[in-house]
Order: C-alpha cells, then sequence, then structure tokens
C-alpha cells in the first residue's frame, strides 16, 4: 500500500531529481572526506554546509510548493514555521551544551544566566532529549498550522486576504521572539553550540552526515509530496485551486483537504529549519521576518509554481545567486531579487520549468515575437 | 503704520530708561548691606524688600549662599567666589567683572538665623509679588515643592494682593502645601486638603497620601484618604483621556499610511507591497526639499513642510504611475503575482534610495510652528502631533471629496464597478487605472511628509509600515474609506490602550492576533461590501 503510493509519484522527472539528490548523496561525502584536499575535486566543509543550506530551502520551496502551487494557498508565513522547527532543534542544542557555556551553569543556557532566570522554563523541559526536540520539530509547527489553518479554512478566508493574515502571523511571531522574557535568547537566539548527538558539531563528518540527513529528508519529502499528488487527493487538491465553490458544491468537505495539505507543508518546513539550524549554527528571530517567508515564495515562482522539482530548482538556484550576489556586488543584490521577482511574474508565469512549454506553445502561434530573446536573457541573468 | 511703529519704540525706550533708574536706585542700598553689623544688613534688606525690584534677587541670593563681601580697600560691595588662591570679584547688580582680591583683601558679610529668616522672606516677597507675573507663578511653584515654612507669611500677603485668578490658586495650593507640611489648626488643614484635591496632580497626590497615612487626628486622616481617592480617579479619567489622545494620535498615523493603499487595494484591488516605498519616498523627497530651501532660501526653511507636500504628492504620484504603466496593468486580474511583483519593485526601490542616500538616517527638522507643546487640563499635547491628526483628517476629506464630487472620482468608481460598461461610456480605463494608482502613491507620498517629523527618514521608512497599513485596510473592510478611517482609529486606539497594561511590544503583538481572529469572524473585514459582485 505504502509502496504504492511512493511509486505513484514517480514519473519521469521524479526519476531525475532522485537521481541527481542520490548522486549528491554519493558525491559529497566522496569529495570532502575522501579526496585529499589539494585536488581540484575536493568539496571544502563550508561548501558542503553551503550545499546543505541550499537543500534546507529546497525543502522549505517544496513545502511552500505544495500549498500554493497545488492548492493556491499563498503563505507569506512559511518562514515562521521553517523557524518554529529551527528553534526546536535550537533549544535540544543549547541543552546539549551543559556546562561547556560561558557562564559554566550546567542546566541553564547563558542568555538565562545573564538574565538572572534561577530555572528553566516549562517549554524548555524534554528538549535534552534528541527525539523529545524531533517530535518537537513537528509538532510544532504542525499544531500552530493547524489551528490557524483550522480556524481560517473554516471562515473561508481566502486568497489575498489569508495572503495578509498569514503574514501578521509571521509578523507577529517576529515581535514575540525578539522580546527577552519570552526565553528563547531575545534578538541574539541561540547559538554557540558544541555537539549534536554526541558528535561535535563543526567536525567534517558530522557536517557531512547533517548534509546527508537534509538530502533524505528532501527526498522522503518530495516523495510523499508527488505520491500525493498522484493519489485521488492530489486531483481534490488541484481542484481546490482551480475552483473552490465548484468542488463544495460537489459535496467534498474542500476545509478539511486544505488543512491536511496545509498542516503537511508546515511540518516539511519545520523539518527543513530543524535541518537548518546545526548547519548554519545560529537561529535568530530575523528567520520570521515577513520578507523571508516572501523570498521563499520567490524561489518556487522562479522555478515554477505546481511543479514539485521547479520548487526545488529555484531554491537552489536564487540562494546560489545570492551568496555570489551579496558576496561580489552586495549593493546589486536587492536589485537582482527586486528585479527576479518582477520579470518571473510578468514574463515566467510557469517558471524555468514551465519556459519550454511556453516557448513550443507560443512559438508557431507567432504571436509575441521578441518575447523568446527576452526569457533567454532574463534565465542568464540569474 | 509708522506712527505705530513710533509707540512703540517709544515705549521700549521708556521701560529701558525705568530699568535703569531702578538699579541706579538700588545701588546706594546695597551699598549699605555690608556696614552696621547684622542689624545694618537687615535694614538694608528691608529697604530692598519695600523697593520690590527683582534686580535685587541675585543679591539677596547671594547673601544667602554667603557669596556677598566687602571690598576692604574702598568698601564695595561685591559677589565673591573662589578662583585660584584668591577670590574672582563681580558686581551683585549688573553681574560685570570688577576684578580679583586676595581673601585677605575682602570681608565677608555675616548672616545669623534671623537674617536668614528674613532673606528668604525678602526674597519670597520679591518674586511672589514681582510685577512679571510669570515669575511670579513661578517662585509660587518653587514654594510648593520646597514646602518652605518661612515663606508662609509672605506668602498670605501675596495671596492678598494678586489679581490674576489664576496665579493666585498656584500661591493657595503652595500654602496648602506648606501647611500640610508644617502642621498647623484642623480647619486650615481641612481646607488645605481641599485645596490640593483641587489641584489633583500627581505632587498633590504624594502629599495627600502623606498626611493620610500620619495626619493628626483621625478625621484628618479620613479626609485626606478620600481625598486621595478623588485625585487617583481624577488622574485616571485624565490619563484615559491622554490614552485616547495618544490613540487619535497614532491612529492618524496609520489613517495617513493606509489611506492611499485604501485606494489601490481597497478601491481597485492591487495588493501594492510597494506602497511603504511611496511613503519613503514622500519623506526622502521633504528632506530634498528642506536642503534645497536650506541652501538656496534660508528665509524659507520654516515653510518647507509645507512646500514638500505638492513635491512629495507629485514625486510619489509619478513614480506611481511609471509603475503602473510599466508593471501592474499587466497584471490585473492576478492579485497574487501583483503581490510578488510589487514586492519585488520594494526591494528595488529600498536598494535605490540606499545607494542614492546612503544607509543611515537622514535629518528632517521640525518648522518652529510644529514643534513645543501646550496643556489642556490634565492633558499634555505636542503641536507636531496635533498638525499629524489634523492632516491625516484633511487628506481623508479631500480624498472622499476627489471620489464622490469630483469627474476624476466618478471614473473611478464606474471602472472599478463595471469596466468594459465604463469603457463602454467613453470614459478611457486605462488611463484612469494609471491616475487612480498615481492618486493613492501621490497620497502614500503625502504621508511620508507627515511621517517625516516623527519617524526616522531612511531606506527602512516604509517597511516598518507596510503591515500595519494592510492591517487598517483589511481590518476596515477593503473598498470602504470610511472603515478604513474607523479601522485605523480603533487599531490605534487599542495598541495605545493596550500598552500600560501589556508593553509596547507584547500591546502589538496582542493586536495582530485580534486582527488574526477578528478576520476569521469576518473575512471581509468590519464594513463589508454587500452584494454578490464581492463573491470572487
Amino acid at each position: 500500500m505504502l509502496t504504492r503510493f511512493f511509486l505513484m509519484g514517480l514519473d519521469r522527472k521524479a526519476g531525475l531529481v532522485l537521481t541527481v539528490l542520490a548522486l549528491l548523496a554519493v558525491l559529497v561525502p566522496v569529495m570532502t572526506l575522501v579526496v585529499p584536499e589539494g585536488s581540484p575535486w575536493h568539496l571544502s566543509i563550508f561548501s558542503v554546509s553551503l550545499l546543505g543550506k541550499y537543500l534546507c530551502f529546497a525543502l522549505l520551496a517544496l513545502a511552500l510548493d505544495l500549498v500554493w502551487g497545488y492548492v493556491g494557498i499563498l503563505s507569506l508565513g512559511h518562514a515562521a514555521f521553517f523557524a518554529l522547527g529551527g528553534y526546536a532543534m535550537g533549544m535540544y542544542l543549547m541543552r546539549q551544551i551543559g556546562p561547556r557555556g560561558v557562564y559554566g551553569n550546567p542546566i541553564l543556557p547563558d542568555f538565562m544566566v545573564f538574565l538572572n532566570w534561577k530555572e528553566l522554563p516549562w517549554y524548555w523541559l524534554g528538549f535534552d532529549h534528541f527525539a523529545f526536540a524531533a517530535l518537537m520539530v513537528l509538532v510544532v509547527p504542525g499544531v500552530l498550522a493547524f489551528a490557524f489553518g483550522w480556524f481560517a479554512f473554516r471562515s473561508r478566508v481566502t486568497g489575498v486576504y489569508l495572503s495578509i493574515i498569514t503574514q501578521a502571523l509571521t509578523f507577529a511571531l517576529l515581535l514575540a521572539f525578539f522580546r527577552n522574557d519570552m526565553g528563547f535568547g531575545g534578538n541574539n537566539g541561540l547559538t554557540d553550540f558544541k555537539e549534536i548527538l554526541g558528535y561535535d558539531i563543526q567536525a567534517p563528518g558530522t557536517r557531512v552526515g547533517l548534509f546527508l540527513a537534509t538530502v533524505a529528508a528532501l527526498a522522503l519529502s518530495y516523495m510523499i509530496a508527488s505520491g500525493i499528488i498522484a493519489s485521488k487527493l492530489g486531483k481534490v487538491l488541484v481542484a481546490i485551486r482551480d475552483t473552490e465553490s465548484r468542488v463544495r458544491f460537489l459535496g467534498y468537505d474542500t476545509e478539511s483537504y486544505k488543512l491536511f495539505a496545509w498542516t503537511l507543508s508546515a511540518c516539511m518546513a519545520g523539518v527543513a529549519g530543524a535541518l537548518y539550524v546545526p548547519q548554519v549554527g545560529i537561529i535568530n528571530p530575523s528567520e520570521f521576518a515577513p520578507a523571508s517567508s516572501i523570498e521563499a515564495v520567490i524561489w518556487v515562482a522562479v522555478g515554477g509554481r505546481g511543479t514539485l522539482a521547479g520548487a526545488i530548482l529555484g531554491a537552489v538556484l536564487v540562494n546560489f545567486g545570492k551568496s555570489y550576489f551579496t558576496g561580489a556586488l552586495p549593493e546589486l543584490w536587492l536589485f537582482a531579487l527586486g528585479g527576479l521577482f518582477v520579470l518571473v511574474t510578468l514574463f515566467l508565469p510557469k517558471g524555468l520549468l514551465g519556459l519550454w512549454a511556453q516557448l513550443t506553445a507560443r512559438l508557431p502561434s507567432g504571436k509575441g515575437k521578441g518575447a523568446p530573446n527576452g526569457k533567454t536573457a532574463d534565465q542568464k541573468g540569474m | 503704520m509708522r506712527r505705530a511703529f513710533r509707540w512703540l519704540l517709544a515705549a521700549c525706550v521708556a521701560i529701558a530708561t525705568t530699568s535703569a533708574a531702578l538699579a541706579a536706585d538700588l545701588r546706594p542700598l546695597v551699598q549699605t548691606m555690608g556696614s552696621g553689623g547684622y542689624a545694618g544688613t537687615e535694614k538694608a534688606l528691608n529697604q530692598l524688600s519695600e523697593a520690590g525690584d527683582p534686580a535685587a534677587v541675585p543679591v539677596i541670593e547671594a547673601l544667602q549662599a554667603g557669596d556677598l563681601y566687602v571690598r576692604k580697600a574702598d568698601g564695595l560691595v561685591v559677589i565673591a567666589r573662589k578662583a585660584g588662591a584668591g577670590f574672582a570679584l563681580t558686581d551683585p547688580l549688573s553681574g560685570a567683572v570688577v576684578g580679583e582680591a586676595a581673601s585677605g583683601a575682602i570681608d565677608k558679610i555675616k548672616i545669623n538665623n534671623a537674617l536668614r529668616r528674613s532673606i528668604s522672606a525678602t526674597l519670597g516677597a520679591l518674586t511672589l509679588m514681582s510685577p512679571d507675573p510669570a515669575t511670579r507663578r513661578s517662585a509660587a511653584e518653587a514654594v510648593f515643592k520646597s514646602r518652605d515654612a518661612n515663606a508662609l507669611d509672605t506668602l498670605n500677603t501675596a495671596i492678598a494682593k494678586e489679581k490674576d485668578e489664576r496665579i493666585r490658586r498656584v500661591m493657595e495650593q503652595a500654602r496648602a502645601a506648606v501647611i500640610l507640611t508644617a502642621g498647623a489648626s484642623e480647619g486650615d488643614t481641612q481646607t488645605a486638603i481641599a485645596t490640593l484635591t483641587a489641584r489633583g496632580d500627581r505632587d498633590a497626590l504624594a502629599l495627600l497620601s502623606m498626611i493620610a497615612a500620619s495626619g493628626a487626628t483621625d478625621a484628618l486622616k479620613t479626609a485626606a484618604a478620600g481625598a486621595v481617592a478623588a485625585v487617583e480617579q481624577k488622574l485616571m479619567f485624565w490619563g484615559a483621556l491622554q490614552n485616547l489622545w495618544y490613540g487619535l494620535s497614532l491612529g492618524s498615523v496609520l489613517l495617513l499610511a493606509a489611506i492611499g493603499l485604501a485606494v489601490t487595494f481597497g478601491v481597485m484591488g492591487v495588493i501594492n507591497m510597494a506602497h511603504g516605498e511611496m511613503v519613503m519616498i514622500g519623506a526622502y523627497t521633504t528632506f530634498l526639499v528642506q536642503q534645497g530651501l536650506r541652501t538656496y532660501a534660508p528665509g524659507l526653511t520654516d515653510l518647507s513642510i509645507l512646500l514638500a507636500l505638492p513635491a512629495a504628492f507629485l514625486v510619489s504620484g509619478g513614480v506611481g504611475v511609471i509603475i503602473e504603466r510599466s508593471v501592474i496593468r499587466w497584471l490585473y486580474g492576478r492579485p497574487l503575482e501583483t503581490l510578488l511583483a510589487t514586492w519585488g519593485l520594494s526591494l528595488a526601490l529600498q536598494q535605490a534610495v540606499r545607494s542614492l542616500f546612503g544607509p543611515t538616517n537622514r535629518e528632517v527638522s521640525a518648522p518652529s510652528w510644529m514643534s513645543g507643546a501646550f496643556e489642556l487640563g490634565g492633558l499634555t499635547i505636542t503641536y507636531g502631533r496635533l498638525w499629524i491628526v489634523v492632516f491625516a483628517f484633511a487628506v481623508f476629506a479631500a480624498l472622499l471629496v476627489a471620489l464622490k464630487r469630483t469627474w476624476f472620482g466618478l471614473s473611478i468608481r464606474a471602472v472599478t464597478q463595471n469596466r468594459p460598461m465604463a469603457n463602454a461610456m467613453g470614459i478611457r480605463t486605462a488611463r484612469v487605472d494609471a491616475l487612480t494608482f498615481g492618486l493613492g502613491s501621490g497620497i502614500a507620498g503625502l504621508a511620508g511628509v507627515a511621517l517625516s517629523q516623527i519617524d526616522n527618514v531612511s531606506p527602512n521608512l516604509g517597511q516598518s509600515y507596510i503591515i500595519d497599513s494592510f492591517m487598517v485596510v483589511v481590518f476596515g473592510g477593503v473598498g470602504n474609506l470610511w472603515g478604513t478611517l474607523v479601522g485605523a482609529l480603533a487599531l490605534g486606539s487599542l495598541n495605545k490602550f493596550l500598552e500600560p497594561y501589556a508593553g509596547a511590544v507584547l500591546g502589538k503583538i496582542l493586536v495582530l492576533i485580534f486582527i488574526i481572529l477578528f478576520i476569521q469572524r469576518r473575512p471581509r473585514g468590519l464594513f463589508a461590501l454587500k452584494g454578490r459582485a464581492v463573491e470572487a
């Protein structure tokens, strides 16, 4: 049953994605750990973490594409779920520091000692166990998304209104996590991690292990998402995206379908955040910023809304571009990103993966003659 | 005109000569202070007191502080303060430098306790009975603060002489404060409690609670306790009113920021995420206008805000028209794509301003007629905030008139209600679209002029308002200007009333949660448009 579910989503594109991920899973460890450092084929630990970061973003984009591309819910607050997952993992990592903090307190993290707290707040209990923290990575974003979605979908808040209140949600969380008395480190957030599951977090082996975990999570999420989309459930979801009222009139309980996809997507975003934190080494409230949610939306739009592979491609490409630009031409990055938003929405409504279909569909009709050239230029500009 | 001017000149000359004459009269009196021991000083002091000239105040203050000396060589009375090995001498009346002297060359004018009492009485008399009302008032306030029992007699005389109702009230309050501190007969104390209850501010509250805790008799204690309750109630009332004012003030800022959005989002249905950047452009235009005036016409700097208003409207509106023509018109009917494209524009605009003007805050100074504050009962109202409230309502009214009473407004409403029909009636819908978007953006520019007065003019200025503005428009109901007004004022007041209990940040979070829950109850806002057309 389960195998059939996973196999159902496996078309040619899915095969390609999984092959690429498998290649990464083999090549990256070999190039980092086996190939000697002087060799041109050697991959530095820094690059591994960078790649891992891109893949975490890809997982976030995948989660977002599931709700935006297939159910039509544009979330401007997915970074909130990402950050909540990240905080759950960060809390586990904080507890692993133990007495090695600056103040040497075996129980309390440094920032609590600094704020003169006497004991661990109740919501920090249990986070010294990895299993509990891992569960919370799924549960916290999931429960928040479920509660939020339950209210929102039931009162039929749709379209732009929904987008704006998701933005309000992440903004409220941003403000909340900036407060010192919340007990999550205020604006410094959680950082200075030492080890994960007993392994030194800085060691190359651990880094590669985290990278492999990210690849595995991404592959699994991809299979789940494509399985859902290929199933009957997926058909209903797409139908809701296209005309929700008609699906409702046909007797489907559209709210429950939406709620399911929404909660699943939030859990995936939480996992992405949890994998992101140990690789980057810090989590702070700025991850909640509405701007980062909207940036995630543009990854999906660039790659191609409504194509899971496109979301992954878009996230990796845009973030690669960001790393390059902010290093080489920091002044230009926001122009490039802003331009990308405009150009993609104007000229690439289906994203890069839709480009081919767009070209072949348009050319024979003779319409919009100069357009294809413009698009190739966009592609290069990325 | 010329005659009036001549009169004015004559009056000035007259005042100048009289004050010079008075100072000349004082000099022999001051000169006698150092002779005849305590009795001589006392006599001179009494004469100074009778002369009633406030010019003598520094002399007496110096005497009180022990800084008044007689130069042995010529018997000149001087103020001497330690400077290096010797003393620096200044003239007590004019404050002019007289010279220096070794400590052996001058004699201190000594004072005893009796003299100290008459000194403070004289000082009180000179200031409390000074011909200048402001001096009298501040002297009375000073006595209220110091609660100096020595001043009581002078205070009584001053109250008897005082003609100005308001100053007499302050003096009576000062007397009440002195009486309560020093203790007096039961009847006097009761009157004093009543007077302080009428004053009803925090200082009065402190004094009254002191009496309530440690009054001489039980009757006094109860009276004081009652007074404390009355004052607390009064303070709470004014506090609530002050909160209401803060709420109105914040609400009008929100209104300013949101009202342009009410046009682009509410009327046209365009999700303009670059709205905040239009506000920012307006603020930077204000900065440029002010800089320009400072360089080329320094005399007009006070008017820069007024000149900036049309400039900001045109610049922001122009940018808006360009954006509509180049990007937004391709995206009508695709709200989510519009959202993304305008977000991209906002990033690019922010970076453009950052590259042009630098990332730091720019200084926009307030004109003189916008600085300062005045008091209304227990309220303190700053002129800057008052003008912003007035301005916000003026903009709102102007927009309402423009939409309801002009041909342009009629075309906007026609296009939003039924585009093909409007087109068929000969309205150039494309041009109306561009102009409407320009109008909304121009109003955002106007908001930028106002916000440059109360916020930092930086590239991030707009971002801090964009979420709030959307909340206001969505809360009030899209497509309804009155909804925007009510939404802005309601959210502003709610925020300010939550702040004292929850703190600024938590208050804001609570407001956001409130809006999220509110939209669940009423997905189309407070004042939703009725009818089937709104069902998307």
